[in-house]
Order: structure tokens, then C-alpha cells, then sequence
């Protein structure tokens, strides 16, 4: 009785045992010559011990382009901060992970328990929002390697209209709600899949990649900084803080004197001008239109948030699981399908249909929150974009528009005040 | 104070406020890593040799290679890895081997054992032999990511088309999932 016990609580170790000796079709040689197994080379990760590195010089950059843009006022000195920033963030360190990207992996972490990110990641978005708060955008001056590049290819911008600049400034803030609706339904990271730069910096990539960093390139040859003014994200959330900056870089020393020299310097159209006395609007009119503008803010918001949530199945398609449960219902003959990778690894791990389906409505749930949520910002974005053309802001100046000033230092250098 | 640096000054104090919360709810939620660093690889064990890897990565030739783990491997003459399957020659000429590249080689040893051996710069993780290798021996050929060519992405382009999500970010100190001795199952299978 005793034995059987014991017989029977070996039974199932041996049984583990026979099994591994089972995974291993061709017992391990033993050889007689003299044979030294080698193991396999583990290369280490490239630049290991240089995201604090990275860091630190990201502190120093803004730190001094801060310096250059509103105290020392020197051209040169952003622009050669300019240079070092697209050799060292853009070509010696691949330029990733940066912080237009880094959007991301916050909205991930924001939204998902399980993502761990990493204090560096986390530091490359918060460092240049807080220098935006308090010195303006001075990482696009000089510190962003995608603005760095773009900003060096600046042959002979060309003026582009007023409305067609505002109408296209939306759509970074498109572009924004999408990228971080994406990485936080764990979808995936946008903004780097189509980042246009990484390619060149990387002297490395698919061809798509590189052909889009070519154009983009070209075009700003012409169009000063096309990504960063019509497609950037980040640039999105570092308009509106640099809106709120304490301090920002100012076009003239100490008094401007109306000689407009420096309005032919800014490549972007950031500097405004000051108001003629006869636009000034009729105060009583542009209350009353003040408040139908504000009163439309909520309505547009709602009707986003409508077709927000109306779009949620459709943006949810991007989801790879999502994508393949709709296949498998509506195209059940695909089963058969040997070429389709993805339907024949779903059916050989032996997962239910209902159980992909079930995971797929999760996610799905997720979108809907997302996307009502999405549509709601665009709505107030849009309703924000209309109000700030009706605010009436006394200028007597010309100065440099604190949301849209890169601080680049270019008309510092046209303003002939001592 | 004017009314024009109240707005100014308001404004600035909510935005701080907002980064604020946003950072604060991701530290308290233990969601930072300040030691680690974390890269890309690939969990042999779940890997399906699909190809992809040699096609979705963001390097013009993949960063993924096969790679031996030497433990495991039987030292075949008949090797499923290196041969195309019903070769009935076993010789070394290239209408035989199932690698396209011709990445694999082989070196005799002593009767009747034989090394295999990749040459990274000509294997572009297409992972035949891997499959090879899985289905006739012992499975000692896996892929992985080589550290030295990854850009190590902020999302690994290959991750996002795996079919088995076998790609997912592992600590630093566990830069490679390279399978071990058989004879400890804690190496063999980790999962
Ligand atoms: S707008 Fe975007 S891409 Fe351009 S410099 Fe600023 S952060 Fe960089
Ligand atoms: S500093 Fe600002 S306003 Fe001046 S040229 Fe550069 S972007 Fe234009
Ligand atoms: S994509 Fe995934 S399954 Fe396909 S070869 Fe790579 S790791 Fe293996
Ligand atoms: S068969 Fe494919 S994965 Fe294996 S060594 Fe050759 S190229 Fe690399
Ligand atoms: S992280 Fe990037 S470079 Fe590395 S394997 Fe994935 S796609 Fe390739």
C-alpha cells in the first residue's frame, strides 16, 4: 500500500520527465574528439546607458536655445544648436524615441495598465511642454530633430494664404486625437509608422518611408517646414502651451518701430501685424457674436462626439484582432485559405471563434469611448479655431505669434532696433 | 495685474496642472521603469515562422537572424534545417539545402556529427530553416532579434504584423530569449 503511495506520486514526475526527454527527437552527441560547443553571441542593444545621456543634453539644448531666443538674441546661436540637434538627436541617435513620438507611449501608458514606460520617454514629453510654458516653442527652435532638418532645407519660401494655413492647421490636432486614440486602445503608434524623417536619419528604411521623407523635404524646400505647421502632433500641444508662455521671444529689443523689415524674414508667417485702427470691430456687434461663438462650442462638441461614436466600428478596423473577427464572419470561406497567415495561425492555436469575437468587442468598447471622446475635442477645437478669429486683441506692434513662433531666431536677426 | 496676464498666468497654471495629473496618475499607478530599458524579441516558443519578420521590419535587410541554440541541437547528418526535405543526397550543394541564402553552413565534426553555423550578414530571417529544424529535429534554430542592428522602434514594425505575437518588449537584462538544455525545463520552455 505504501509503495503504490509512492508509485503514485512519482507516476506523474516521471511522466513530466519522459515528456522533455520526448522534445528532444536527437539525443545531445557526446563526442570523442576534441569538440567545444560554442554558444550563441548575444550582441548588446546599441547605445545602452545613453537615454540619461539623451536626456541631459535635451535639458542643455533647450535650456540654451531658451537663452539665445530671449536673451542673447542670436540667430547663429540657434542656428548652430539647430545643426548639432539633427547630428546628434537625427543621425548619431537614430532620432527615436523623440518626443513627437513619445505622445504615444504617454497616451498608452495613461490608458493601460499593463505598459510600462520609460522614465525617459516620459521626460522627452514633459521637458519641452514645460520649456513651452515659460520660454515659448523653443523645442521646434532648435531641439526637435524632425523641425531640425526641415528647418536647415529652407531655400525660397513661398507666402501661402491666410485661410488655407488655418483651414490646414487642423490638421494636426486631427492627427493628435488619432495617434493617441491609436496607442491607447493599443492599437498602434501612428505617428511613428508615418514619421517621414526616421528614414533619412536612419540612412536605413522601407522605400515608402524614405521616398515621404524625400518629398516632404522637397516640398519644404518651397513650404518652410511643412510637417511641423500642417502634420506635426506635438507641435498641436505645444501651440496652445506656448499660448500661455511667461516669456517668449520678441522680434524687436525694445521698441518697435513700425519699419516692417522683419516681416519678410519669418518663412512661417508668425509674425502679426499690428491693427488698423479702421478694423477695429463695432464692440456691441462682436459681443453678441462672442457669445453665439461660445454658444456653439457645446453644439459642435455634441455633434463630434455623434459622429465620433458613429465612426468608432469603422476606426476600430485597424485593430488587427478586430480586423481579423469581422474576416472570419463575414468571409467564412477564408478558413480555407492557406495563404492568409493570420487566419491559419488563429485556427491552428485553437482559440473559439467566440473567444476572438468577445476580445474584439472589448477592444471594440474601447473605441467607442475613444472615439466620442475624439470627436468631442475635434469639436472644440474647431470651435476654439472660429472663436480666436472673432477676439479682438489690441496690437500696436508687429510680433511674433506666441502659438505659432518656433522661435527659430530668423527675424531677430532684420529688426534694425539697437 | 492686467486683465490681458491674468488669462496669461491662469492658463499657464491649468496646463501645469494638467501635466501634472497626467504625470502623477502614471507614477502612482507604478507604471515607470527609471532603472530599465526595454527592448524587442521574439519568444521562440511562439514564433510560427510565418515570415514576416524577414519582410515588416523597419531595416531595408531585417534586424531578425536565425540564431543556434547549440544545447539543443542533435549535430544530424540528416539535418532538417539545412536540407530540403526528401533530399535523399546529403551533399552541400545548394539545390539541396533549404536555405535561399545559403546562410547556413555545415562543418563536419567527427563521425557522425556535424555543425551548423549561420552566417548572419546572408541570413535575412526568412526562417525556412527554422521551420526545418522544428519540424524534423530538434527545433535548435530559432530566430531572434540581433541588438546590434534593431533600432530597437518605439513600436517594433514587425510586432504589429506578427500573427502569434510572439514580438513584445522584454527588460534589458533579458535582451534575448535564446532556447537552453532540455534538461532544464525552466530554460527550455519559460512560458
Ligand atoms: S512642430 Fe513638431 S516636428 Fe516641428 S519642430 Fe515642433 S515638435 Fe518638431
Ligand atoms: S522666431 Fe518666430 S517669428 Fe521669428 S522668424 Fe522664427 S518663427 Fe518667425
Ligand atoms: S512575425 Fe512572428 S511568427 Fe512570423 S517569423 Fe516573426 S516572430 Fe515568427
Ligand atoms: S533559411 Fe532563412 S532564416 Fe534560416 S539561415 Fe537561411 S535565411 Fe536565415
Ligand atoms: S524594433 Fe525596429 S529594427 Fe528592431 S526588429 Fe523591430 S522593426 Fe526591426
Amino acid at each position: 500500500m505504501k509503495w503504490l503511495k509512492i508509485i503514485l506520486f512519482l507516476l506523474p514526475l516521471l511522466l513530466a520527465f519522459s515528456d522533455l526527454e520526448a522534445q528532444q527527437r536527437f539525443p545531445k552527441p557526446e563526442f570523442h574528439t576534441k569538440y567545444t560547443q560554442p554558444t550563441p553571441t548575444t550582441p548588446e542593444p546599441r547605445g545602452v546607458g545613453m537615454e540619461f545621456v539623451d536626456v541631459l543634453v535635451l535639458l542643455v539644448v533647450l535650456s540654451l536655445t531658451s537663452w539665445f531666443a530671449i536673451k542673447k538674441r542670436s540667430r547663429n546661436g540657434i542656428l548652430l544648436l539647430t545643426v548639432f540637434s539633427a547630428i546628434y538627436f537625427g543621425f548619431y541617435r537614430n532620432g527615436c524615441i523623440c518626443s513627437v513620438g513619445s505622445v504615444q507611449n504617454v497616451a498608452l501608458a495613461f490608458a493601460d495598465p499593463k505598459y510600462v514606460i520609460s522614465l525617459y520617454a516620459l521626460l522627452f514629453f514633459l521637458l519641452p511642454l514645460i520649456f513651452s510654458l515659460f520660454f515659448g516653442r523653443v523645442f521646434c527652435g532648435a531641439a526637435c530633430p524632425l523641425g531640425a532638418i526641415q528647418d536647415l532645407l529652407i531655400y525660397k519660401p513661398i507666402t501661402i494664404p491666410a485661410w488655407l494655413r488655418k483651414t490646414l492647421g487642423f490638421i494636426p490636432y486631427l492627427y493628435l486625437g488619432l495617434a493617441v486614440l491609436y496607442a491607447a486602445t493599443g492599437t498602434e503608434f501612428i505617428i511613428c509608422r508615418y514619421d517621414p524623417f526616421i528614414g533619412i536619419y536612419r540612412m536605413n528604411g522601407p522605400h515608402l518611408m524614405i521616398y515621404l521623407g524625400i518629398a516632404f523635404l522637397l516640398m519644404g524646400l518651397f513650404i518652410a517646414r511643412p510637417y511641423c505647421r500642417f502634420f506635426c502632433p506635438f507641435g498641436a500641444i505645444l501651440n496652445v502651451f506656448s499660448r500661455f508662455s511667461r516669456r517668449h521671444l520678441s522680434v524687436f529689443p525694445t521698441k518697435c518701430i513700425q519699419c516692417k523689415l522683419c516681416t519678410t524674414a519669418c518663412p512661417f508667417e508668425a509674425i502679426d501685424f499690428p491693427d488698423e485702427e479702421k478694423t477695429k470691430p463695432d464692440t456691441k456687434s462682436n459681443t453678441r457674436r462672442f457669445i453665439l461663438y461660445m454658444a456653439l462650442i457645446p453644439v459642435l462638441m455634441l455633434a463630434g462626439s455623434w459622429i465620433g461614436s458613429k465612426s468608432h466600428v469603422f476606426l476600430s478596423k485597424a485593430h488587427p484582432d478586430v480586423y481579423l473577427a469581422e474576416l472570419l464572419i463575414s468571409h467564412p470561406e477564408l478558413k480555407t485559405d492557406s495563404k492568409n497567415i493570420d487566419i491559419q495561425t488563429f485556427l491552428a492555436s485553437g482559440k473559439s471563434l467566440e473567444t476572438l469575437v468577445a476580445e474584439a468587442q472589448v477592444i471594440r468598447d474601447k473605441f467607442y469611448t475613444g472615439s466620442w471622446i475624439l470627436g468631442a475635442f475635434l469639436g472644440l477645437v474647431i470651435g476654439l479655431m472660429a472663436m480666436n478669429q472673432i477676439i479682438f486683441r489690441r496690437r500696436e506692434d508687429y510680433q511674433a505669434n506666441k502659438g505659432n513662433c518656433y522661435s527659430c531666431g530668423r527675424c531677430l536677426d532684420y529688426c534694425p532696433v539697437e | 495685474m492686467n486683465r490681458k496676464t491674468f488669462i496669461n498666468n491662469s492658463g499657464r497654471l491649468i496646463l501645469l496642472g494638467g501635466l501634472v495629473y497626467l504625470t502623477g496618475s502614471i507614477i502612482f499607478k507604478r507604471k515607470v521603469s527609471a532603472s530599465g530599458k526595454y527592448v524587442w524579441q521574439i519568444d521562440p516558443f511562439k514564433c510560427m515562422q510565418c515570415g514576416r519578420c524577414s519582410t515588416q521590419c523597419v531595416r531595408e535587410i531585417s534586424a531578425v537572424k536565425c540564431v543556434h541554440a547549440y544545447q539543443l541541437c542533435g549535430y544530424c547528418d540528416l539535418c532538417g534545417g539545412y536540407f530540403k526535405p526528401n533530399t535523399h543526397k546529403l551533399n552541400t550543394g545548394a539545390e539541396s539545402q533549404l536555405c535561399p541564402t545559403g546562410a547556413l553552413k555545415r562543418k563536419y565534426v567527427e563521425e557522425p556529427f556535424f555543425e551548423y553555423k549561420i552566417d548572419e550578414k546572408l541570413c535575412n530571417a526568412c526562417g525556412k530553416c527554422v521551420k526545418g529544424c522544428g519540424s524534423f529535429g530538434n527545433g535548435s534554430l530559432q530566430l531572434q532579434i540581433r541588438h546590434d542592428l534593431c533600432q530597437n522602434c518605439n513600436e517594433c514594425s514587425i510586432a504589429r504584423m506578427c500573427p502569434t505575437n510572439a514580438i513584445s518588449r522584454v527588460p534589458i537584462e533579458a535582451a534575448y530569449q535564446i532556447k537552453g538544455d532540455f534538461k532544464n525545463p525552466a530554460l527550455t520552455n519559460p512560458k
